[in-house]
């Protein structure tokens, strides 16, 4: 018999506010273990909660771009449970009127995974286990994190992985997350549950708590579907439970089981007020978004024509694109600055960080430049490549690498000439062509660019020699 | 009787410097205090400098604020930097708060004179100040009864003037009951009128720091200056405008309600006071309305599970960790934490924890907590419709006098009943004023309650401070105890 499985995946993103979500402290990532606190955010008896009004505009721009409604009225709870890395022995979330509600991301088959819905909450600290002693760094306390939970719509390992690749991409666009899983910025957990082909009902699920990178998720979604379909064949129950990702056995083992399942105790936090978002606010926020990756890519596609496989490369990361971007701005064919993305600009960075980062040595707009100068018939191919990685290494300006000679390029009367040349001193490869050696006319090109010292434009080269071939 | 009026007066007028005055108040508060129990740190070096720089000001020819330089106390449940603070818990033994509560903020600014924190039930549970882990504030008036609770320590020190004024926090009567047993004001003001911040939270959605003082002008003129909008605070909303003017106001063709419910099983002699008040407010020219508020009968069960829910949570962070109380053997950071919290926490906070968590409870929720919300929004409207047919209502303060020590430790539930009059306006969120009105037979003295609209306090200190004027040679005034100067 075969199996399907059945996903959703509760998703915490880390918002990238300046200050943390009920007082003005740093959201920085490291600094010395409990430095980034304050009487509010380590719960001090007596101190009060004061809502980031940052926080609830990040997390629209998160429901907007996930196609969620906004609800105009929601309301901050208590979540009641008991650890030493959460001072106040509740975290301030939301239970029944969250932020934003019935969106959905859109994967590459076309499919919708939709969302259930998208809140807003604290993080808490952080245990540090060291020389047999822990220790408790309060930093991340009071972070703000959204939770975003999606419906179990998901039916395959890659169908999660992309999702969350999506979810990650678009958090980035937004630029309201760096969404760094190895930072902990960006955390899974995987409600996953098996079933046998066209059955209707689910089967009993399981929740793979923390997963903190995307192989990670992969390997433990593959284990835990392997160990239920084990279990169904064999006829025995799945037990409903939470679960843990073992890394070093490489397998998922039991947290704590239905009955020790956490009674949160949810109630309304009485020290905040109502959140209420108008219309309005709605409107300016959705006017402030950024283009988003899946527009972004039938952009590329349709209006500047770009190869799919390159456009998918390049909106994959945002800094990417937006280089890109000042690469292509008013050259004739964007493809041109596509092939310079992803071949010569890509080979400058060594990881997915880099890619990430985009940082080079040289501006977008130096390389506009060049690419204006070859649609100008200014330099040739051969030569702007060159020049580009020049540019890359040493991080000057085209007018900085090519002499005023080589700027000037070959204009069309004086290619003429050279060309009439080499076809009076080629006559063999002339015959040739002229009996159908396509082959030969590369030769002649040839000749041409080492006569003008490749500063010639190849398809230049091309035309004028068919052209006067013909006659 | 030493009022804060008259105090400023002496200042001002430089028959007494704030030095001297401080001096005569820790000098009583050192005599008084072994038997009323009434403070629980007195903090001389913090007050005499403060005097210090008060007699500079006079000195050098500055005015005075109202407020400035004159001795008074916080109920150890407000957070003073740099002094201990413990809601009189065990738990909480050696915290010492890093920042100051806005309403000290606030005071310090304008020089008050703390003499020292006062007593309280623990974590402001309790009615008689008696579940405190310094043992129970006495009455001035009969030293073999209580001074009431939970702001006990604050009453007994106003009442047996061992401070000028003080500020409680009052959560289901907290403020005004003790004001009442001790014949004093006690002003609990509109939820949002005060900054919370830094008070060490009982119930959130209840509570609130209000002044307990000599007179109603004392009130008025604590209450104008702590109420404020504070950002710190998300439920705050600051007052309307300030109440010390509006005092002279006359009554004549002010409304004043009565709901028959609040006089359900109210003891003859407080029934007797409050009866002679009615009539000295109808010839002061107020009209008398009668009402029934039925949904009154759900306020006692409505006040003990919100109010117990939220403090099963907010007293969640008492874990042994960061500060106050840690048990000194244990296994594992669990043990630690059990262990912690079974030895730092009294009976009665144990079973407000116990019946909190047992309300917030999946399975019990619905039955409880939600129905304890709804009807909290029933008693708020209930009350919304009354004020449309008054200006104030006119009620009990507590059915009875001051309890004899020891009441309350014998039966929890029969205590709770005894909050019946003052849990309604927590749930509502509204004004109150208890001021004295009589004595009951044993010379204990009676309280009455004054309750507005959302924001109106101005209207119930002036109808306060008119019968206050009306009654000015009526017995019932404050006992002199402690320091006599004016």
């Amino acid at each position: 018999m075969n199996y399907e499985i059945v996903s959703g995946l509760e998703t915490h993103v880390e918002l990238s506010t300046k200050t943390k979500i009920f007082c003005s402290c740093t959201t920085g990532f490291g600094g010395d273990p409990n430095t980034h606190c304050c009487p509010v955010c380590i719960g001090l008896p007596g101190t009060l909660p004061k809502l980031n009004r940052e926080v609830v505009n990040f997390a629209i721009k998160a429901g907007l771009a996930t196609h969620c409604t906004i609800n105009n009225i929601s309301k901050m709870d208590r979540k009641n449970y008991v650890y030493p890395d959460l001072p106040k022995a509740y975290q301030i979330s939301q239970y029944d009127k969250p932020l934003c509600e019935h969106g959905y991301v859109t994967l590459s088959s076309g499919k919708k995974i939709r969302i259930t819905r998208i809140h807003i909450e604290e993080d808490a600290g952080k245990l540090v286990h060291q020389k047999g002693n822990t220790y408790i760094d309060y930093n991340r306390g009071g972070v703000p994190l959204i939770e975003i939970v999606s419906e179990p719509d998901i039916r395959s390992i890659e169908e999660a992985t992309e999702y969350l690749e999506k979810l990650q991409l678009i958090m980035r666009y937004l630029d309201i997350s760096d969404c760094k899983m190895q930072e902990g910025s960006l955390r899974c957990d995987v409600n996953i549950s098996v079933r046998p082909f066209g059955q209707q009902e689910y089967g009993t699920r399981t929740e793979i708590k923390n997963m903190n990178s995307f192989t990670n998720m992969a390997k433990a979604m593959e284990y835990e579907i392997g160990r239920q379909i084990e279990l169904v064949k064999a006829g025995q129950p799945v037990i409903q439970e939470t679960r843990r990702w073992n890394v070093e056995d490489k397998c998922t083992e039991s947290m704590r089981g239905k009955e020790d399942a956490h009674d949160y105790r949810y109630f309304r936090e009485p020290d905040l007020v109502t959140i209420s978002v108008t219309d309005g606010e709605i409107e300016t926020i959705k006017k402030s978004l950024p283009e988003l990756p899946d527009s972004k890519y039938d952009r590329y596609v349709n209006e500047l024509g770009i190869a799919p496989a390159d456009a998918l490369q390049i909106i994959k990361y945002r800094r990417v694109a937006e280089y890109f971007e000042g690469m292509a701005k008013d050259v004739k064919t964007p493809q041109t600055a596509a092939n310079f993305m992803v071949g010569q600009v890509f080979q400058r960075f060594a990881t997915e960080a880099d890619k990430e980062a985009c940082e080079l040595k040289v501006p977008a707009s130096a390389i506009n430049e060049l690419i204006l100068l070859l649609d100008s018939g200014k330099v040739a191919m051969n030569l702007a490549k060159k020049t580009l990685d020049t540019m890359l290494d040493e991080g000057r300006t085209v007018k900085e690498i090519l002499t005023a000679e080589e700027l000037k390029g070959v204009d069309e009367s004086d290619l003429t000439a050279v060309c009439r040349k080499v076809i009076d001193n080629n006559a063999a490869n002339v015959a040739d062509f002229l009996n159908g050696k396509e082959k030969a006319l590369m030769v002649l090109v040839g000749s041409v660019m080492r006569e003008t010292k490749g500063r010639a434009d190849g398809a230049s080269v091309q035309r004028i020699l068919r052209e006067l071939l013909k006659k | 009787m030493s009022t804060i009026k008259k105090l400023s007066a002496l200042l001002s007028s430089k028959e007494l410097s704030c030095e001297e005055l401080t001096k005569e108040y820790l000098k009583a508060a050192e005599k008084a205090n072994p038997g009323l129990n009434a403070y629980v740190k007195l903090t001389p070096e913090i007050a005499l400098e403060t005097a210090k720089t008060v007699d500079q000001k006079i000195a050098a020819g500055e005015s005075l604020s109202p407020l400035e330089g004159i001795p008074m106390t916080l109920k150890d449940n407000i957070s003073t930097k740099g002094l201990e603070t413990t809601c009189c818990s065990k738990i909480l033994k050696g915290y010492v708060p890093i920042y100051d509560a806005t309403v000290w903020e606030i005071l310090k600014k304008q020089n008050a004179v703390l003499l020292g924190k006062t007593n309280m039930d623990e974590f402001a549970m309790g009615s008689s100040s008696e579940t405190s882990c310094f043992g129970g504030s006495k009455n001035p008036h009969n030293l073999n009864c209580v001074a009431g609770g939970s702001s006990g320590g604050v009453a007994s020190a106003v009442g047996g003037n061992i401070a000028a004024y003080g500020l409680g926090s009052d959560t289901g009567g907290s403020i005004r009951q003790p004001a009442s047993f001790c014949g004093i004001v006690g002003l609990k003001p509109t939820y949002g009128a005060v900054s919370r911040y830094g008070l060490i939270a009982y119930a959130s959605s209840l509570d609130q720091i209000g002044p307990i003082t000599a007179t109603v002008e004392d009130a008025a003129l604590v209450y104008d200056a702590i109420s404020a909008y504070d950002p710190k605070d998300s439920t705050s909303k600051g007052s309307k405008s300030p109440a010390s003017g509006e005092l002279q106001n006359s009554m004549k063709g002010k409304k004043i309600g009565i709901a028959k419910e609040y006089f359900d099983g109210i003891k003859d002699d407080v029934n007797a006071a409050l009866e002679k008040a009615v009539k000295t407010y109808e010839s002061l020219g107020a009209e008398i309305v009668h009402f029934d508020l039925p949904s009154l009968q759900y306020a006692l069960p409505v006040y003990y599970i919100l109010a117990c829910a939220e403090a099963s949570s907010n007293l969640g962070r008492y874990d042994g960790i960061r500060y106050g109380y840690r048990t000194d053997n244990y296994e594992s950071v669990h043990d630690m934490i059990c262990k912690t919290r079974s030895e730092g926490f009294g009976s009665e906070v144990k079973r407000r924890i116990m019946l909190g968590t047992y309300v917030l409870s999946s399975g019990y929720y619905d039955a409880y907590y939600k129905k304890a919300q709804n009807l909290r929004g029933a008693i708020v409207a209930a009350f919304q419709a009354a004020f449309e047919t008054c200006d104030m209502i006119l009620a009990p303060t507590v059915p009875t006098p001051a309890f004899e020590t020891g009441f309350t430790s014998k039966d929890p539930i029969e205590t709770y009943l005894t909050d019946i009059c003052t849990v309604p306006v927590n749930i509502a969120g509204l004004p109150a004023v208890s001021i004295p009105c009589g004595f009951a037979g044993g010379g204990l003295p009676v309280g009455m309650q004054l309750i507005g609209s959302a924001f109106g306090e101005a209207s119930i200190l002036n109808a306060a401070y008119q019968f206050e004027q009306a009654t000015r040679n009526e017995t019932f005034r404050r006992a002199e105890m402690g320091v006599s100067l004016a």
